[in-house]
Order: C-alpha cells, then structure tokens, then sequence
C-alpha cells in the first residue's frame, strides 16, 4: 500500500511478523514429508527406540529399506499399473471432455443448459457415494480385480471435472476466431482441432496434470476394486500390501510412500502454477 | 440455415453425394453439439446415474455380495437406524466435518492473508504450502500413522521434551478418547492448502482502492479486514466452504488408513462403515443405505451452488 509514508523500521517489523507467522504453517504442511524420508534412511535399531531423537539420523544412513521395496516387493509391477492406468483413463477423459467441453461452452442447442448442469452436479458427486453399486458394475462387466475395473471407472470423475474446467478455457477463447475459420470454408470439427484446441493448451495442460495427479492418487476405487496383488496401484500396494500380518514394517512403509509420490512431486515442482490456476478455476469459476 | 449453406459452399459440388449430405447433416450447430456430448452422456449415464439408481435398488434389498436377494422395503433403513455403530457414525461425521471446516477456514483465510504480503521466495513458499494437497493422501497419512504411533510418536516425543504432557503421553489412534482429534488435524492439514489458495485468488481480486478508501476513513487493520476483507471474501468463502464440507462429509481415505473407524467405532465415517459393512461385510444392500446417507447433505450443497451461488 503506500509504503512510502511507513518507516523502515515498521517495514521490517512487519517482514519478521510475516515471516515468523507463516514458519508455523510451514512447519505442518512440510514436517510429515521429511520425516517420511528420514524414516525410509534409518535403521530400525534407531527407529525402534525411545532414546533416539526421532528427528534426525543418529546411527548412519541406510538404503536397505528402498532395497527391500524394489527387490522383495511387487512395488514396481504397482507403479507400472499406476502408470498404465493413470495414462489411459487421463487420455481417455481428456478426449471425451475436450468434446463435450467445448460443445457446452460454445455450441447452442437445446438442452445445453441442463447438460452443463448435469456435469456440474456430477463433478460434486463424492467417490465414496458410488463405489458399492459401482464394485457390481465391475463384476458384471467382467473386469473385476484387473486394472481394467479403474481405467473405466475413473472417468466418471474425470471427465465432469475435466469438462468443467475445459469449459472456462473454451468461453475465454473471442467466438470470431471460429466464425472466421467456419466462414473460409473449415468444418466445424476443423475449427475444434485446428483453432481452437491450439488456443486452449493451457487449458489441456491443466486438465492432464490434474487427471494424471487424481488418478495416481485415487484411494477408494483401487482399494475396493482390485484385490490381486499383482494388479494393484502403487499407492494401494504401499498402504494396504506392505503391513505383514498385523506389522507396520515402518522403513519401508515410508521408503514406498517417498517413491510412490515421486513422480506427483517432480510434475507438481514443474508444473506449480498450472495448479495453482486450475485449482482456482475449478472451484471458484462455479 | 446459413450453416449448411456454408457447408454446400464448401464441398464445392453443384450436386450433393450421399456423404457429402451427411456431412452437411453433420455440419449443423445442434447436431454437432449433441454429438460431441454423446461419449460424456453415454458415460455419465452409464457408471454414474444407473449406480445411483443401483444404489437405491440395493438399499432396498435383501442384497449380499454374490447373491442378489429380494425386495425388502425399507429394512435396511430400519436396520441402520436403530443400529448403534450407524447412531455413532452420524454423531462422528457431524463432529468431524463441522469442527475439520472450522479449522480449516480460520486457519485458510489467515494462510492466505500471510501468503498475499509481498516477500521473498514467494513462489516457493506457496509451492510448500500447496504440498499436502498435491501428495497422494493415503500415503501421507499413513506417514500421519507413524508420527501417532502407540509407543515411538514423534508427536508425543516432542511434546513431551517441550514439557507439553507427561510421558508417555496418549495414544493418539488406540484411544477413543483422542482418535477423533488425530482424525480432524490430518484432515485439516491436507485440506488447508485448498482454503489458502483459493482465498488468496479472493484477496488478490479485490480492488485495492477499498483499501485505501478505508485507510483514508481512520480504519486500522482489524478494521480494514472486517469491513473490507471479510464482506468482499464472502462469496469466495462460500464455494470453498460449499466444497470442503462434501469432501470432508464423504471423506474415506483418512479414516481408513488411520484408523479403520476405530477405536471402537469412534471414528467411523459414512463412507468407511459403508466400506466395512458392504464390502468386508458383503451386506452391500445395507452398505448402500448407508452411503445413501451422504445423498441428503450433497443434495442441500448442489441446490444452495445452484441456487444462489452459480447465479452472481
């Protein structure tokens, strides 16, 4: 504000009293990550005693735990699935909204009120609602316990939330690029492909990083519909096949969150302000 | 019909072939409109409304994983109701999800007042703030698991060195006295970073003309949030609170990676007794009435986003 009128001395006061109030915050948001990783690098002699100080490593560095994840688990057959079905469903969905997005954004025909409506209530429509009709579905279809049973059923989140936020993307696009392209002689579909889509690349990116980080990180659908080990997510594989018996194996429990969340960090690090804007479209350009 | 005009214009033949007639069919505003939202339709309709509609079906019916059974009115509903562990998870969910928004408002509007102040590494310290949000949770919480451990807490061990309690302090997931309250800071912690940022989009949108105006007016800082900040966030505040509570009301993987619902139901949620009587259980059609449960309170959100909110 009018900085000028302030005096050095109470800008500073207020820099120290900003940042000493935001230390805590980062304190919560950051210390479950760190200690994730030390607990993946210590030995369990340290781990399971009460006179270590559970904040550092006092005995040494190890990597038996990320050894014991990579070569006596199945975890890379989970990240594989995770991959396979993270980049599939998010392919799929991003085509489906790409076409209904821009039908609802910018086509008129009757009935594209109500539809855009039906997607807004679908996008609010919580997992945990559907997913005991939905377990049925995925017998009946015969993909039961296979990583066909999430490829099909992400979408249904998917694609409401993908649309919606392609829908803002599409309206911000000015109509008379279209109607210049339709007028030399393009088809419609030309227009989408050739125009418009080209226009909405922020959009489309945004929509992917987002498929891609809710797919990845899906909890409720993989962990009831798929029981196999073998055809597991990585996320469920860490947090439901690695506790032996009734034990929490806690250095590589941890070992298998780290690498588990790997490759959300480095998008998220990459891509940081196409979250932060779509985060902020989805929900409030309701 | 200027639009199949166009499209004649454009296949540049005096006569029309059969595709080319399809392709000027094809080229009119409403028929490529419906077309391009028949997959989403096909999709919606198919693995979103008829479970819906299977979910009531279920809920109505003597229905068990593997054996579909026969129509039973509402036993179900009967059932659940007069059953103590459902009377438990309605008290847990109200008390949960009330007290995980509070929290999560306050705290969200205060992270985004620090976060909109000009300082250094801004981009970074909004990047760690977002973090919680972005992991995925299931794998952040179990490491919540291991911080409320029952003998090597590192939550405790730091209270304990602070002079905070005595050791050895609660068990934090073992004891039905303070699962609840384990339960409520993790959910908080993963979903402040949604009320910060987005309250941060509010702040950013106000004009900063109000704020001078108020300056001007003899208004002092308090002042200036209650009489400009908070009225001209107030919209904002609302979707995010709208959101929050459907995602905190319905919320699953906390719960079930936590603590399952334990200790002794304590911290059962609808979707995870949902979970464990209609999955572990196999009674799905008491499992559905169950999850039905969440419909009432998803309803009242959509008509109030709706309503009111979707119209400014």
């Amino acid at each position: 504000m009018n900085v000028g009128v302030r005096s050095r001395g109470a800008r500073i006061r207020s820099a120290v009293f900003g940042y000493a109030n935001m230390m805590p915050f980062l304190a919560f948001a950051l210390f479950p990550f760190y200690y994730m990783v030390i607990t993946s690098l210590k030995k369990d002699a340290e781990l399971y005693s009460l006179k270590s100080v559970p904040f550092l490593i006092q005995t040494g560095v190890i990597t038996d735990h990320y050894r014991y994840l990579f070569f006596k688990t199945e975890f890379l057959t989970w990240v594989k699935n995770s991959l396979i079905i993270s980049v599939t469903a998010t392919s799929v969905s991003l085509v489906i909204a790409i076409l209904a997005g821009y039908s609802l954004a910018r086509l008129r025909f009757r009935g594209v009120g109500a539809f855009g409506t039906a997607v807004f209530i679908t996008y609010l429509v919580p997992p945990t609602l559907l997913f005991l009709p939905l377990s049925q579905v995925v017998v009946w279809l015969g993909i039961s316990d296979t990583i066909w049973a999430l490829i099909v059923t992400y979408p249904t989140f998917l694609v409401p939330f993908s649309t919606w936020l392609l829908m803002g993307y599409f309206r911000t696009i000015p109509r008379e690029v279209e109607e210049c392209a339709l007028v030399d002689g393009a088809s419609r579909m030309q227009t989408l492909v050739r125009i418009v889509l080209p226009m909405a690349v922020p959009g489309i990116v945004c929509v992917t990083l987002f498929g891609f980080t809710l797919t990845w990180n899906e909890f409720t659908y993989a962990l009831t519909f798929v029981s196999q080990t073998a055809n597991k997510t990585a996320v469920v594989g860490v947090t439901a096949d690695l506790i032996r018996g009734d034990i929490y194996y806690w250095g590589s429990l941890m070992a298998g969150a780290v690498v588990a969340s790997l490759p959300i960090v480095v998008i998220y690090v990459w891509f940081l302000d196409y979250y932060v804007s779509g985060l902020t479209a989805g929900a409030v350009k309701g | 019909m200027a639009v199949s005009q166009r499209a004649l214009e454009a296949t540049g033949l005096p006569r029309l072939g059969r595709l080319a007639r399809v392709r000027e069919w094809w080229e009119q505003e409403h028929v490529f409109g419906y077309s391009l939202i028949v997959p989403a339709l096909a999709l919606l309709v198919g693995l979103v409304a008829y479970p819906f509609g299977m979910a009531i079906y279920f809920s109505l019916s003597d229905y068990w994983v593997g054996s579909p059974g026969e129509f039973v009115g509402l036993q179900n509903f009967r059932d659940i109701v007069g059953n103590e562990m459902f009377q438990q998870t309605v008290y847990n969910s109200f008390v949960f999800s009330i007290i995980a928004v509070v929290f999560k408002t306050v705290l969200g509007v205060w992270l985004a007042m620090l976060l909109f102040r000009d300082f250094r590494f801004k981009r970074l310290i909004r990047g760690a703030v977002l973090l919680p949000w972005v992991i995925p949770t299931a794998l952040s919480v179990l490491a919540w698991g291991w911080m409320f451990d029952s003998l090597y807490s590192v939550v405790n061990w730091t209270a304990i060195h602070l002079g905070l309690i005595n050791p050895p302090g609660p068990n934090w997931l073992g004891m039905t006295s303070y699962a609840m309250t384990a339960v409520i800071a993790v959910n908080v912690w993963r979903g402040l970073p949604f009320f910060a940022i987005i309250v941060l989009a509010g702040l950013v949108s106000i004009p900063r003309e109000y704020y001078e105006a108020a300056e001007v007016d003899g208004a002092g800082s308090w002042g200036r949030f209650r009489n400009v900040t908070l009225p001209l966030l107030k919209p904002v505040l609302a979707v995010v609170i709208l959101f929050s509570t459907i995602f905190t009301f319905s919320d699953f993987n906390i719960v079930q990676v936590l603590t399952r619902g334990g200790p002794v139901n304590t911290t059962h949620l609808f979707a995870t007794l949902a979970y464990q009587i209609g999955l572990t259980g196999g009674n799905l059609g008491q499992g559905a009435a169950v999850s039905l449960f969440l419909f009432p309170m998803l309803a009242a959100i959509v008509f109030i986003q709706l309503r009111y909110i979707r119209r400014e």
